[in-house]
């Protein structure tokens, strides 16, 4: 048996090293193409349905959709980058094999992966932030600025989930699961696109355990120029869905890579 | 000086005993060879020396490190040359030696003032810009194996180094590992090319089913376990032939049309087999072949 406490060094950083490089070299299309998406949803229906809605919770469409894009296009990049690019990196180059015969331990890479994912999802997370202001759609600059370290949690949240379907998954065509029975229902339970009190009790209730829901009610209050309530609450969800994401796929990449 | 001592090392999977109890210890300036047929547990060893996976039982002391509980340690004086080329395709030649080299916690600047020496001694210097997906597979063999070197390593490990390599690529490999054993590296290598280990070990290691079934030098080793001449004889008169050398070897072993006769001398019996003049005869000296077909059979191991 492994020993089950992790034992990281910060050589872990060299890990966040090397994806960054990577990353360098094909920057401005990455950023770009992680804003495309996210910005063609808030824009095309924050103005094309937000014409037919008279106001939202007492506001414009598109200044309510502001703070689900943030939230879901973050959740997406961090996903994104532990599946498929992790995924990569572990199963198909057999990069991380190369990075243990080093003195590493799997738990530095995997630690390393997680902080590079929830970066990288902080940058996408970032520059839809930078569309929002531009287009003054936040109330309070002051508390917008709350909504980076929330974008953070949002990023480690997504980044130590994502890498349990890594650590178990046989290939990519595995990760249609986790997009199909995870992370589309998030989008559309959350609260991203309308209010949540809109839907019928129970999916309330199932709404109110789901990550995605503590991180919009965080940042869409923050946007909209108030205090979020039960501020710890939310942000130990988000930290503790991570966490324990984390744990159990260390647990599950050393199973796979190490036995 | 001793470089690695393994004792009584075992590790199971369910109720197979990949590494069955083995024992053995490698001296610094050492080129010592693991050879096996597939399956035989050579890699799983390696593992088990780099503490990439925790043994059943033994003990494994690697550069004065107890292994696995001080692998990390232990690692950092060492170089690995996986079986399977693992170098980062979205880098090109020198960014994969830099970027290796900050795994070993080495600053920019020192990586930096290694990577000619490496490009050099991988004969790379003028693809040091070039991607991975671009160079051949002796090529890449080669920057694999100058990656191994950036932590500028005591031991090096080396996996089927040469597999699928042709021969100029193989020889140009064997060169590179002599001029590092002449650097006074010691070096760990499996194979199952037995030139390979003829001509780069100093100590062999056979090893099958999990276990260390012969360990010394190779000239030893032929000379302990297997007759000096061999006498291989092709044909279809191959049942005439087996009653004429029978007294005069002392093994015989039929593989197909090919008779091959195990003997102290080879004289008498070719003048005995002269009068089958169908009969396709060669002589050579008993080879460490000849010994890991002995030690370990001829049943196909897949």
């Amino acid at each position: 048996m492994m020993s089950c406490l992790p034992t990281f060094s910060w050589r872990f950083l060299a890990v966040w090293q090397r994806n960054f490089k990577v990353w360098k070299k094909l920057a401005l299309p990455s950023v770009l193409g992680n804003l495309a998406d996210p910005m063609m949803y808030m824009l095309g229906l924050g103005y094309g349905l937000g014409r037919l809605l008279p106001d939202v919770n007492g506001v414009p469409y598109l200044s309510f959709l502001a703070a689900g894009t943030v939230c879901y296009s973050t959740m997406n990049s961090a996903t994104f980058e532990v599946l498929y690019s992790a995924f990569s990196r572990m199963h198909v180059q057999k990069s991380w094999e190369a990075i243990l015969n080093a003195p590493m331990t799997l738990d530095d890479v995997v630690l390393g992966e997680l902080s590079w994912a929830a970066s990288k999802s902080l940058l996408s997370g970032l520059a839809i932030l930078t569309v929002i202001w531009l287009l003054g759609l936040q109330s309070s600059w002051l508390l917008s600025l709350w909504v980076i370290p929330v974008v953070v949690l949002i990023g480690i949240c997504f980044a130590g989930m994502g890498l349990v379907m890594n650590s178990i998954s046989p290939n990519y065509d595995f990760f249609m699961y986790y997009f199909t029975l995870v992370i589309t229902p998030m989008v559309l339970l959350c609260g991203v696109f309308y209010p949540v009190t809109e839907l019928p009790h129970w999916l309330q209730t199932v709404s109110s355990w789901l990550p995605l829901t503590h991180a919009i009610d965080l940042a869409r209050p923050l946007l909209l120029g108030s205090m979020p309530q039960d501020i710890l609450l939310h942000a130990f969800a988000l930290l503790a869905y991570g966490l324990v994401g984390f744990v159990v796929a260390l647990h599950l990449t050393r199973k796979r890579l190490l036995t | 000086m001793r470089v690695l001592t393994v004792d009584n090392l075992a590790k199971r999977y369910g109720d197979r005993r990949v590494v069955d109890g083995i024992s053995f210890t490698i001296e610094k300036g050492q080129c010592f060879g693991l050879l096996g047929p597939n399956g035989a547990g050579k890699t799983t060893t390696l593992r088990l020396l780099l503490g990439l996976i925790r043994p059943d039982g033994g003990q494994i002391d690697l550069l004065g490190h107890a292994i696995p509980q001080a692998a990390r340690e232990a690692r950092m004086r060492v170089g690995v040359v996986p079986q399977m080329d693992n170098l980062d395709p979205d880098f090109t030649v020198r960014e994969n030696l830099l970027v290796y080299g900050r795994y070993f916690g080495l600053a920019h600047a020192e990586i930096e003032a290694r990577i000619p020496r490496l490009l050099e001694l991988a004969g790379l210097q003028a693809r040091a810009d070039s991607l991975i997906n671009s160079l051949s597979g002796g090529m890449k063999r080669r920057l694999t194996l100058a990656r191994a070197l950036v932590n500028d390593p005591d031991l090096i490990f080396l996996d089927e180094p040469t597999t699928g390599l042709d021969p100029q690529a193989r020889h140009l490999l064997w060169h590179s590992l002599r001029q590092l054993m002449n650097e006074g590296k010691t070096i760990l290598l499996t194979t199952h090319y037995m030139d390979e280990a003829e001509r780069l070990c100093n100590v062999l290691g056979i090893m099958d089913a999990g276990k260390l079934i012969a360990f010394g030098p190779p000239g030893e080793m032929i000379a302990r376990h297997i007759e000096p001449s061999v006498v291989e004889v092709y044909g279809d008169v191959l049942h005439d032939a087996q009653v004429i050398m029978q007294p005069h070897c002392e093994r015989l072993e039929r593989v197909g049309e090919t008779l091959f006769g195990y003997c102290a001398k080879a004289e008498p019996v070719l003048q005995a087999l002269k009068p089958l003049a169908a009969l396709r005869i060669t002589h050579r000296p008993a080879n460490l072949e000849d010994v890991f077909l002995k030690l370990t059979g001829r049943d196909l191991r897949d």
